[in-house]
């Protein structure tokens, strides 16, 4: 009887876990359900009094508006999502190819000097980025790059977490590995490019994922990089288009907007959660 | 790209052959190795130094200077510092305002993520969980500020006030974001909401690599409730990404800006929401006053770099 009314205990112990988790779930979804369903909603819905929470009549009218509308304003909305696709996805390529060669020297060079530079590069991932936004700056204008891609794209390529993720990953790989691979006559181009990249393709799947999820919706790098119109990215874009709090006017293609903001990087990690976590298993700092 | 591999390579042999005639075969593989190493690592050098190591010299630098961008630096001494802590009431406030929110909003996310970590791990559906609470990190906290300033809108068509007013909780509708006195809470509770990032991932991962043999050890070696399991076998072995989600968290909430901006704008009502960051953004980038924005940035760098230090030196173990 007794043992009975514990293994229920335990159940029922269980049971509310599970329902205040799934509470706690409802919860953080909100936002998002909120969005989703503000995005869908037609002009009179959105200005009811007293709000719902979700759409009556879903419409694609907020979205129609906001591709077509901005098209009489000076800079068509494509533009943004055209220059937040292309810085995206050139830091994604530039930054998985120099990391990833980085990474394998630190790990299984070890020239002299690896372990001050990886130091190094421990210590950069205890500062903001913002930290060295000035000097930045500076230098980009030296170069004579704001209002240019290159200004968005050349500092976020060499980042202390990208190489940082890869090297811990690629310190798991044995090194007989390359010695076998040596043996049978690669080059060290050929070893890094066949085997090192192949057997670590959870690692680099990871950081390509991170790196666009974090570039996609990096606010700070346009907001100072650059002033004109035809170089903004997305967030920026969006928050334009708000006007600051308290703005009503185009909230309908605000909320589309936001929506196709956020959409990508929730696609993307649904995509690849598993791959991902394989990969930051290996992340943690050992001191 | 191969050819210049293999150039350097051979200079750097023929050099290694003329100083180093002692076991002349191993030296000469390590040293066409280190410079095989080197040339690989180049990208990421040269990016990694203009972009990261030398901003951070120069801001050193600038913070001891006067300088607008027009007119070349001038050498001040300490007179960007004794302004920042003797006479910028400002600077003051955002110090608070940052202290405050990293107080309470980081070790909060920090021990939340890892406890919802925990608890997710010993659900069925763990990969459904874990997405749902990691999905709030992923979206752009400016996109999604559109959504939270209609729940924490100031008048009755807000969400919140709405809801709060059908209740009866209210009289009248609260100014949240409007209100020096609920910014803080309201910049807190969204930042919390979109905290469970890289730090809840890390602490997943590492919580389904401990060894489930190392309970069975423990079973036996007398510990029997799951706390003691937590605090005798779990802890220890996940220092590495406890140590990671630390770092990470610090830097996060000493860096906390664009949501605080997005929710109360800037300057925020009375300084409410003026952070570290935003009064940095605002003498770099309003004001290019370049020397003492440079000067809050080194100040910043050495809190959350002298933070990282000491939480490095706490996780640290000494039995390794």
């Amino acid at each position: 009887m007794t043992l009975n009314f514990a293994k229920f205990a335990a159940r029922f112990n269980r049971g509310l876990l599970y329902a205040f988790m799934i509470a706690l779930v409802g919860f953080t979804a909100m936002p998002i359900i909120y969005m989703v369903s503000t995005a869908f909603k037609p002009l009179d819905e959105l200005f009811l009094y007293p709000p719902r929470f979700f759409v009556q009549k879903p419409t694609l009218r907020s979205f129609y508006d906001l591709l077509t509308a901005t098209d009489s304003s000076i800079v068509p909305f494509s533009r943004y999502i055209f220059n937040s696709l292309f810085v995206s996805a050139s830091i994604v390529a530039a930054s998985l190819f120099v990391c990833c060669l980085g990474a394998y020297v630190l790990s299984k060079f070890r020239p002299p000097g690896a372990s001050f530079i990886f130091a190094v590069i421990l210590s950069a991932l205890m500062f903001s980025p913002q930290v060295t936004q000035i000097p930045t700056y500076l230098i980009v204008s030296k170069l004579g790059l704001v209002n240019t891609y290159w200004a968005l794209i050349l500092p976020k390529i060499a980042v202390a977490f990208n190489i940082f993720l890869m090297k811990q990953f690629f310190d798991q790989i044995p090194d007989a590995l390359i010695e076998a691979a040596h043996i049978d006559g690669a080059s060290e181009w050929k070893i890094f490019w066949k085997v090192i990249m192949a057997v670590s393709k959870p690692a680099w799947a990871t950081l390509i994922i991170f790196t666009f999820i974090g570039n996609w919706n990096d606010y700070f790098s346009a907001l100072v990089f650059t002033t004109s119109e035809t170089m903004k990215t997305l967030p920026l874009a969006i928050q334009t288009l708000a006007g600051g709090p308290g703005v009503v006017a185009r909230s309908g293609a605000l909320a589309a907007g936001t929506f196709l903001v956020t959409l990508p990087p929730i696609l993307v990690f649904l995509l690849f959660q598993k791959l991902i976590m394989n990969t930051m298993v290996h992340s943690g700092i050992k001191s | 790209m191969q050819s210049s591999v293999q150039s350097s390579v051979e200079a750097n042999r023929s050099l290694q052959l003329k100083s180093q005639k002692v076991s002349r075969f191993k030296l000469t593989a390590a040293g066409k190795k280190a410079a095989l190493g080197y040339l690989f690592l180049s990208p990421f050098l040269i990016l990694f130094i203009v972009f990261t190591v030398i901003p951070v010299v120069q801001s050193v630098y600038l913070s001891f200077t006067y300088y607008n961008m027009l007119q070349p630096a001038k050498w001040v001494g300490l007179a960007n510092y004794s302004v920042l802590f003797l006479e910028d009431d400002i600077f003051i406030k955002s110090l608070k305002n940052t202290f405050v929110f990293a107080v309470i909003a980081g070790p909060l996310s920090y021990c939340l993520s890892f406890l919802l970590a925990w608890v997710i791990n010993t659900l069925r559906a763990k990969m459904l969980f874990s997405l749902a609470f990691y999905v709030p990190s992923i979206t752009s906290g400016i996109a999604l500020s559109i959504v939270w300033l209609y729940i924490f809108s100031g008048d009755r068509y807000g969400l919140l006030n709405n809801w709060m007013l059908s209740w009866g909780m209210i009289r009248e509708p609260i100014l949240w974001t409007t209100d020096p006195d609920t910014i803080m809470p309201v910049v807190i509770i969204v930042s919390l909401w979109m905290s469970m990032g890289t730090g809840f991932l890390v602490f997943l991962a590492g919580l389904q690599n401990v060894s489930p043999e190392l309970y069975e050890a423990g079973a036996i070696d007398g510990i029997s409730s799951r706390f003691q399991e937590l605090w005798y076998i779990t802890l220890p072995m996940m220092k590495p990404q406890l140590l990671f989600g630390a770092v990470n968290a610090i830097v996060a909430a000493f860096g906390v800006f664009d949501i605080a901006v997005a929710m109360a704008g800037m300057p925020s009502p009375n300084y409410a929401g003026h952070t570290i960051i935003s009064h940095l953004f605002d003498y770099a980038f309003i004001r290019f006053e370049l020397g003492y924005a440079s000067s809050i940035a080194v100040f910043l760098f050495f809190i959350t770099f002298g933070l990282g230090r000491i939480v490095m030196k706490l996780l640290s173990s000494k039995e390794q």
